[in-house]
Protein backbone atom coordinates (compact mmCIF):
# COMPACT_ATOMS: atom_id res chain seq x y z
CA UNK A 1 0.00 0.00 0.00
CA UNK A 2 1.64 3.16 -1.16
CA UNK A 3 -1.42 5.36 -1.04
CA UNK A 4 -2.84 7.05 2.02
CA UNK A 5 -6.32 8.57 1.99
CA UNK A 6 -6.73 10.87 4.92
CA UNK A 7 -8.72 13.85 6.15
CA UNK A 8 -6.66 16.96 5.40
CA UNK A 9 -6.27 18.20 8.97
CA UNK A 10 -3.12 19.42 10.70
CA UNK A 11 -3.82 16.88 13.45
CA UNK A 12 -3.15 14.15 10.88
CA UNK A 13 0.34 15.43 10.03
CA UNK A 14 2.04 12.81 12.22
CA UNK A 15 0.17 10.01 10.44
CA UNK A 16 1.23 11.36 7.05
CA UNK A 17 4.85 11.70 8.19
CA UNK A 18 4.91 8.17 9.58
CA UNK A 19 3.45 6.85 6.32
CA UNK A 20 6.08 8.61 4.21
CA UNK A 21 9.01 7.89 6.56
CA UNK A 22 8.25 4.19 6.67
CA UNK A 23 8.60 4.03 2.89
CA UNK A 24 11.73 6.18 2.84
CA UNK A 25 13.36 4.03 5.50
CA UNK A 26 12.55 0.90 3.54
CA UNK A 27 14.25 2.54 0.55
CA UNK A 28 17.32 3.23 2.72
CA UNK A 29 17.00 6.95 2.19
CA UNK A 30 19.91 8.92 3.74
CA UNK A 31 18.89 10.87 6.88
CA UNK A 32 19.57 14.28 5.40
CA UNK A 33 17.44 13.61 2.33
CA UNK A 34 14.72 12.16 4.53
CA UNK A 35 14.67 15.40 6.51
CA UNK A 36 14.39 17.46 3.33
CA UNK A 37 11.56 15.27 2.06
CA UNK A 38 9.82 15.41 5.47
CA UNK A 39 9.95 19.19 5.40
CA UNK A 40 8.46 19.26 1.90
CA UNK A 41 5.72 16.80 2.90
CA UNK A 42 4.89 18.83 6.00
CA UNK A 43 4.71 22.12 4.12
CA UNK A 44 2.48 20.71 1.40
CA UNK A 45 0.15 18.74 3.67
CA UNK A 46 -0.26 21.62 6.13
CA UNK A 47 -0.99 23.92 3.20
CA UNK A 48 -3.77 21.61 2.01
CA UNK A 49 -5.08 21.25 5.57
CA UNK A 50 -5.11 25.02 6.08
CA UNK A 51 -6.43 26.30 2.77
CA UNK A 52 -7.88 23.71 0.39
CA UNK A 53 -11.27 23.37 2.10
CA UNK A 54 -11.26 26.39 4.38
CA UNK A 55 -13.39 26.96 6.39
CA UNK A 56 -14.60 23.35 6.08
CA UNK A 57 -12.57 20.19 5.74
CA UNK A 58 -12.03 17.52 3.12
CA UNK A 59 -9.88 14.61 2.00
CA UNK A 60 -6.32 14.37 0.73
CA UNK A 61 -4.49 11.53 -0.94
CA UNK A 62 -0.76 11.01 -0.47
CA UNK A 63 0.95 8.59 -2.84
CA UNK A 64 4.58 7.54 -2.42
CA UNK A 65 6.37 5.91 -5.30
CA UNK A 66 9.92 4.68 -4.77
CA UNK A 67 11.92 3.81 -7.86
CA UNK A 68 14.43 1.35 -6.43
CA UNK A 69 16.29 0.91 -9.67
CA UNK A 70 16.95 4.58 -10.31
CA UNK A 71 16.99 5.56 -6.64
CA UNK A 72 14.48 8.32 -6.55
CA UNK A 73 11.13 8.92 -4.93
CA UNK A 74 8.11 10.84 -6.08
CA UNK A 75 5.33 11.82 -3.74
CA UNK A 76 1.99 13.07 -5.02
CA UNK A 77 -0.60 15.02 -3.05
CA UNK A 78 -4.15 15.20 -4.35
CA UNK A 79 -7.03 17.23 -3.00
CA UNK A 80 -10.31 18.42 -4.50
CA UNK A 81 -10.40 21.77 -2.76
CA UNK A 82 -10.16 25.20 -4.34
CA UNK A 83 -7.75 25.32 -7.30
CA UNK A 84 -4.44 26.56 -5.96
CA UNK A 85 -1.04 26.50 -7.60
CA UNK A 86 1.51 26.99 -4.80
CA UNK A 87 4.29 27.33 -7.39
CA UNK A 88 2.71 30.54 -8.69
CA UNK A 89 3.42 32.21 -5.36
CA UNK A 90 6.27 34.67 -5.50
CA UNK A 91 9.44 33.59 -3.68
CA UNK A 92 10.23 35.48 -0.48
CA UNK A 93 13.17 37.88 -0.70
CA UNK A 94 15.73 36.05 1.42
CA UNK A 95 18.21 38.92 1.24
CA UNK A 96 16.06 41.19 3.45
CA UNK A 97 17.03 41.98 7.04
CA UNK A 98 15.21 40.42 9.99
CA UNK A 99 13.13 43.56 10.47
CA UNK A 100 11.95 43.51 6.87
CA UNK A 101 11.47 39.78 6.56
CA UNK A 102 7.86 38.71 6.55
CA UNK A 103 6.82 35.82 8.72
CA UNK A 104 5.48 33.34 6.22
CA UNK A 105 5.82 32.42 2.56
CA UNK A 106 8.78 30.24 3.41
CA UNK A 107 7.23 26.80 3.22
CA UNK A 108 6.78 26.32 -0.50
CA UNK A 109 10.07 28.13 -1.12
CA UNK A 110 11.84 25.48 0.97
CA UNK A 111 10.09 22.78 -1.05
CA UNK A 112 11.27 24.31 -4.33
CA UNK A 113 14.83 24.74 -3.05
CA UNK A 114 15.27 21.23 -1.65
CA UNK A 115 13.40 19.01 -4.12
CA UNK A 116 14.73 18.07 -7.56
CA UNK A 117 11.38 18.72 -9.18
CA UNK A 118 7.98 20.08 -8.13
CA UNK A 119 5.06 19.78 -10.53
CA UNK A 120 1.57 21.18 -10.12
CA UNK A 121 -1.46 20.47 -12.21
CA UNK A 122 -5.17 20.99 -11.83
CA UNK A 123 -7.08 18.17 -13.45
CA UNK A 124 -10.70 16.99 -13.21
CA UNK A 125 -11.37 19.12 -10.15
CA UNK A 126 -8.21 18.00 -8.35
CA UNK A 127 -5.10 19.84 -7.24
CA UNK A 128 -2.24 17.46 -7.99
CA UNK A 129 1.18 18.35 -6.63
CA UNK A 130 4.15 16.03 -7.13
CA UNK A 131 7.61 16.33 -5.64
CA UNK A 132 10.59 14.32 -6.85
CA UNK A 133 13.86 13.71 -5.06
CA UNK A 134 16.88 11.52 -5.76
CA UNK A 135 17.64 9.19 -2.85
CA UNK A 136 21.39 9.48 -3.21
CA UNK A 137 23.36 11.95 -1.14
CA UNK B 1 10.08 17.95 20.96
CA UNK B 2 11.51 18.78 24.37
CA UNK B 3 12.70 22.12 25.68
CA UNK B 4 14.95 22.50 28.70
CA UNK B 5 15.51 25.94 30.20
CA UNK B 6 18.66 26.83 32.11
CA UNK B 7 19.30 30.22 33.68
CA UNK B 8 22.91 31.25 33.03
CA UNK B 9 22.66 34.34 35.23
CA UNK B 10 20.07 36.94 36.25
CA UNK B 11 19.43 38.07 32.70
CA UNK B 12 20.67 35.28 30.41
CA UNK B 13 18.91 32.04 29.62
CA UNK B 14 19.93 29.02 27.57
CA UNK B 15 17.18 26.86 26.13
CA UNK B 16 17.98 23.46 24.75
CA UNK B 17 15.59 22.21 22.12
CA UNK B 18 15.55 18.50 21.41
CA UNK B 19 13.82 16.58 18.61
CA UNK B 20 11.55 17.97 15.92
CA UNK B 21 10.15 21.47 15.59
CA UNK B 22 7.27 21.18 13.17
CA UNK B 23 3.76 22.57 12.68
CA UNK B 24 2.53 20.56 15.66
CA UNK B 25 5.32 21.38 18.12
CA UNK B 26 6.33 24.92 17.05
CA UNK B 27 3.61 26.66 19.15
CA UNK B 28 5.01 24.98 22.27
CA UNK B 29 8.52 26.26 21.51
CA UNK B 30 7.07 29.70 20.86
CA UNK B 31 5.39 29.71 24.28
CA UNK B 32 8.55 28.54 26.02
CA UNK B 33 10.59 31.29 24.38
CA UNK B 34 7.95 33.92 25.23
CA UNK B 35 7.98 32.81 28.86
CA UNK B 36 11.72 33.22 29.29
CA UNK B 37 11.97 36.35 27.15
CA UNK B 38 10.16 38.63 29.58
CA UNK B 39 12.94 38.47 32.19
CA UNK B 40 15.96 37.91 29.95
CA UNK B 41 18.22 40.21 28.00
CA UNK B 42 19.86 37.30 26.29
CA UNK B 43 18.27 34.07 25.14
CA UNK B 44 20.43 31.34 23.59
CA UNK B 45 18.82 28.44 21.81
CA UNK B 46 21.04 25.37 21.95
CA UNK B 47 20.28 23.33 18.82
CA UNK B 48 22.69 20.45 19.38
CA UNK B 49 19.80 17.98 19.72
CA UNK B 50 17.52 19.62 17.18
CA UNK B 51 17.02 17.14 14.35
CA UNK B 52 14.33 18.80 12.24
CA UNK B 53 12.87 22.24 11.65
CA UNK B 54 10.18 23.24 9.16
CA UNK B 55 8.98 26.71 8.22
CA UNK B 56 6.67 26.72 11.26
CA UNK B 57 9.79 26.50 13.44
CA UNK B 58 11.69 29.08 11.41
CA UNK B 59 8.83 31.51 11.96
CA UNK B 60 9.20 31.04 15.72
CA UNK B 61 12.93 31.78 15.51
CA UNK B 62 12.34 34.89 13.40
CA UNK B 63 9.65 36.15 15.81
CA UNK B 64 11.95 35.57 18.77
CA UNK B 65 14.81 37.34 17.04
CA UNK B 66 12.60 40.34 16.22
CA UNK B 67 11.02 40.50 19.68
CA UNK B 68 14.36 40.35 21.48
CA UNK B 69 15.86 42.99 19.17
CA UNK B 70 12.86 45.24 19.80
CA UNK B 71 13.45 45.23 23.54
CA UNK B 72 17.19 45.74 23.11
CA UNK B 73 18.15 42.17 23.92
CA UNK B 74 19.81 39.35 22.02
CA UNK B 75 18.50 36.09 20.66
CA UNK B 76 21.13 33.66 19.52
CA UNK B 77 21.22 30.17 18.13
CA UNK B 78 24.12 27.83 18.87
CA UNK B 79 25.49 24.32 18.19
CA UNK B 80 23.64 24.05 14.89
CA UNK B 81 24.22 20.81 12.97
CA UNK B 82 25.27 20.87 9.31
CA UNK B 83 21.87 19.64 8.11
CA UNK B 84 19.97 22.31 10.05
CA UNK B 85 22.50 24.93 8.96
CA UNK B 86 21.75 24.08 5.35
CA UNK B 87 18.09 24.90 6.01
CA UNK B 88 19.15 28.24 7.54
CA UNK B 89 21.25 28.88 4.46
CA UNK B 90 18.66 28.16 1.77
CA UNK B 91 16.09 30.30 3.58
CA UNK B 92 18.46 33.22 4.23
CA UNK B 93 18.16 32.68 8.00
CA UNK B 94 21.91 32.19 8.30
CA UNK B 95 22.28 35.90 7.61
CA UNK B 96 19.43 37.01 9.87
CA UNK B 97 19.95 35.00 13.03
CA UNK B 98 22.87 35.37 15.44
CA UNK B 99 24.45 31.97 15.00
CA UNK B 100 27.25 31.03 17.37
Amino acid sequence: MNTLDILAKTENLDTVMAFVDERLEKAECPMKIQMQIDIAVEEIFVNIASYAYSPGEGPATVRVNVDDEHKFVDITFIDNGVPYDPLAKEDPDITLSAEQRQIGGLGIFMVKQSMDDVIYEYRDGHNILTIKKALKG
Amino acid sequence: MNVTVKKDNASAVTMQVEGRVDTTTAPELENEIKNVMTDADKVSLDCEKLVYISSAGLRVLLSAHKAMAKKGGTFEVCKVSDDIMEIFEITGFSRILNIK
